[in-house]
């Protein structure tokens, strides 16, 4: 490939692809919490799955701007398909991650001719109706799925037929961290690549993008379905790590918090997903302790503030500490400075 | 079977009414607003304590219901929507949604999360039958109402001053307002009709569709199919998509109970496959 582009453009390509000091720093934080903070893998594991599924989202959203509301189908999607794997054929676990993965894969792209469509209000209405058809077709097949009760009785094996998961969830915190990292890897690949830099003008303008050559409905297609695998993966893992998966998966309120959780982070590169998630996990935590039953209130007051605050200030706020950073050459943030919307 | 038929033309109806707020917020404006069924809702509740708690009677309680919702559209409106009208997509979701989630929760402490019923009045109840076709008295009122609201909404929206006001304020604003119309007051009277209107479906609603705080997020889907569905352009094409829901919902829920569910979403996925911009359009969507 590098040898058909000239050579400032590959240069470039290799610029923005350069891993910086504050990824390593980010990364071997993480590592570090597997060893520093045992008591806490619970909702480490969580975390790290919430994670793996805001990335998912961002690739979406941050990278190719499609507005989804139903991102919980394929999550929920992986995660039945992964439980119900584990409780009647394999019990395997990275099976069951690849196979979750890639069903969410196919599902990802039989839906998507769906969500090119139309403007983003059809986007809005089609995905938030693929999650709730999908919602409604595990309630009624009760027979496989357990239906309102939940899928139930699942049993892991060991992992790689190594790693038995136990009960204090030092090794699903240890697996969920590893198949982040790797699923990180890839999506850092593809959004690098020149295809990720394709998907970035056509969110730009789809219009332009066609003009100069890009195809537009494939490449949305085909980002439409990886984000769907990585959703599918995270699903799995939470039905893994939990033995147990249920119609709550598909919620509305799931796809919602997901948003939330990138909107957190910051939309439009990689590690937004992650630091929304690590944020909102802990904001829930707390919320949930002070008012148990209303704790989504305060969720919802925080979404219409960051709105009316705004998302371009709110993230100005943090320019002196994105200047210091980019003057010591380790730039983390896109050159923009602003969070790429819509 | 034309009981069905009679049945499903109410609930249609009913929709109608719901969600043509939508319409004319989402359609003319293109101000993705998720939070409509959350004025519904306050509708509903506000008929529910009037009656209930109260003691006024149900027909009293309805206007009330009107004005009051739309009192709460306005404020809502002007306090924070109109801020949010000139940023993006993404903006105007996250902000409805959690408009959405504060008032489920709110209404949820303040009123319980049981299901609320409101006490109609005896010569509501029951049924008659003409020429063999049971229909519902309150069913009946239902359709009357809407039909005479339809009637007005299409004559304001196209004969009126206001309503060649509002379409000008909306095709341009900028060209509206060097002409002399005030942008800003023609917006917020029809989000207060609209939200207003919600709120009256959702007083009327209360005894056909439910009533908990969960009613925001229910029914927000259907909302969305009937502006999709309908096109964005005209409020007729909201109307035809609201009885065809309507009709093919209850047919659904009727005949094939255990995938009655399912039958508006496949109305959703045919419609967008042959019509992306909806069934009823005579411009091209925005």
């Amino acid at each position: 490939m590098s040898n058909l582009l000239p050579t400032s453009v590959s240069q470039q390509l290799a610029d923005r692809a350069r891993w910086r000091p504050l990824e390593f720093v980010f990364w071997l934080a993480a590592l570090a919490s597997v060893f520093l903070l045992p008591d806490r893998h619970l909702i480490l594991t969580e975390i790290a799955i919430l994670a793996l599924f805001a990335l998912s989202l961002d690739l979406i959203l941050g990278y190719a701007g499609v507005i989804s509301l139903g991102h919980a189908a394929y999550f929920g999607f992986g995660a039945y398909v992964a439980g119900l794997l584990a409780k009647y054929w394999i019990a395997e676990p990275v099976v069951g991650l690849i196979v979750g993965g890639l069903a969410a894969i196919v599902l990802g792209f039989v839906t998507s001719f769906l969500v090119l469509r139309g403007s983003d209000l059809t986007r809005i209405m089609v995905t938030l109706g693929v999650s709730l058809i999908l919602r409604e077709i595990a309630n009624q097949a009760a027979w496989l799925t357990g239906g309102a009760d939940g899928l139930q009785g699942i049993t892991m094996g060991p992992i790689l037929g190594l790693f038995e998961f136990d009960i204090a969830g030092h090794v699903s915190y240890a697996y969920s961290l590893i198949i982040l990292f790797i699923l990180f890897l890839f999506a850092r690949r593809v959004v690098q690549s020149p295809f990720g830099l394709s998907l970035l003008s056509l969110k730009g303008n789809p219009l332009r993008s066609s003009a100069i050559g890009i195809n537009v409905n494939w490449r949305l297609i085909a980002i439409y379905s990886v984000a769907a695998g990585f959703a599918g993966v995270a699903g799995a893992l939470l039905a893994q790590t939990q033995s147990f998966a249920s119609l709550d998966l598909f919620s509305f309120d799931r796809s919602a918090d997901i948003l939330l959780v990138l909107i957190i982070g910051g939309t439009g590169y990689l590690y937004g997903g992650m630091i929304g998630a690590i944020i909102f996990k802990l904001m829930q935590d707390w919320l949930a302790n002070l008012t148990p039953q209303y704790w989504e209130f305060w969720i919802g007051l925080v979404l219409v503030l960051i709105v009316l605050i705004g998302r371009e200030r709110m993230f100005a706020l943090t320019a002196p500490i994105r200047n210091w950073i980019d003057r010591s050459g380790t730039r983390l943030w896109p050159r923009t400075g602003v969070p790429a919307g819509e | 079977m034309l009981t069905l038929l009679f049945d499903g033309i109410a609930y249609g109806m009913l929709l109608f009414v719901l969600a043509c707020g939508l319409v004319i917020t989402l359609g003319l404006m293109n101000f993705v607003n998720l939070a409509h069924g959350s004025f519904a809702m306050a509708g509903g509740y506000i008929t529910v304590i009037l009656v209930n708690r109260q003691g006024i009677p149900f027909f009293a309680a309805l206007p009330l219901a009107f004005l009051a919702s739309a009192l709460i559209g306005v404020i809502f409106e002007r306090a924070l929507y109109a801020h949010v009208y000139a940023k993006s997509h993404l903006d105007q979701v996250l902000f409805t949604i959690g408009l959405v989630f504060m008032s489920v929760a709110a209404v949820d402490y303040t009123m319980g999360s049981q299901q609320q019923f409101i006490k109609l009045p005896e010569t509501l109840q029951g049924q008659f039958h003409v020429f063999g076709v049971g229909i519902g008295k309150y069913r009946l009122l239902i359709i009357v109402l809407c039909g005479i609201l339809t009637i007005a909404l299409q004559f304001i929206l196209a004969r009126t001053r206001f309503g060649s006001r509002l379409r000008a304020a909306v095709d341009d604003p900028r060209v509206a307002r060097g002409m002399g119309i005030n942008v800003n007051a023609v917006f917020s009277i029809t989000f207060a009709v609209g939200s207003g209107l919600a709120g009256l479906g959702g007083a009327l609603g209360a005894e056909i569709l439910g009533l908990d705080p969960l009613f925001p997020l229910k029914f927000m889907i259907y909302f969305l199919i009937v502006v999709t569905v309908g096109g964005t352009s005209s409020i007729t094409g909201a109307f035809l998509a609201s009885l065809l829901l309507g009709i093919a919902d209850v047919a659904g829920k009727y005949y094939v109970p255990k995938f009655g569910a399912f039958v508006i979403y496949t109305i959703m996925i045919v419609v967008l496959i042959w019509r992306p911009q909806g069934l009823f359009t005579r411009t091209s969507a925005r």
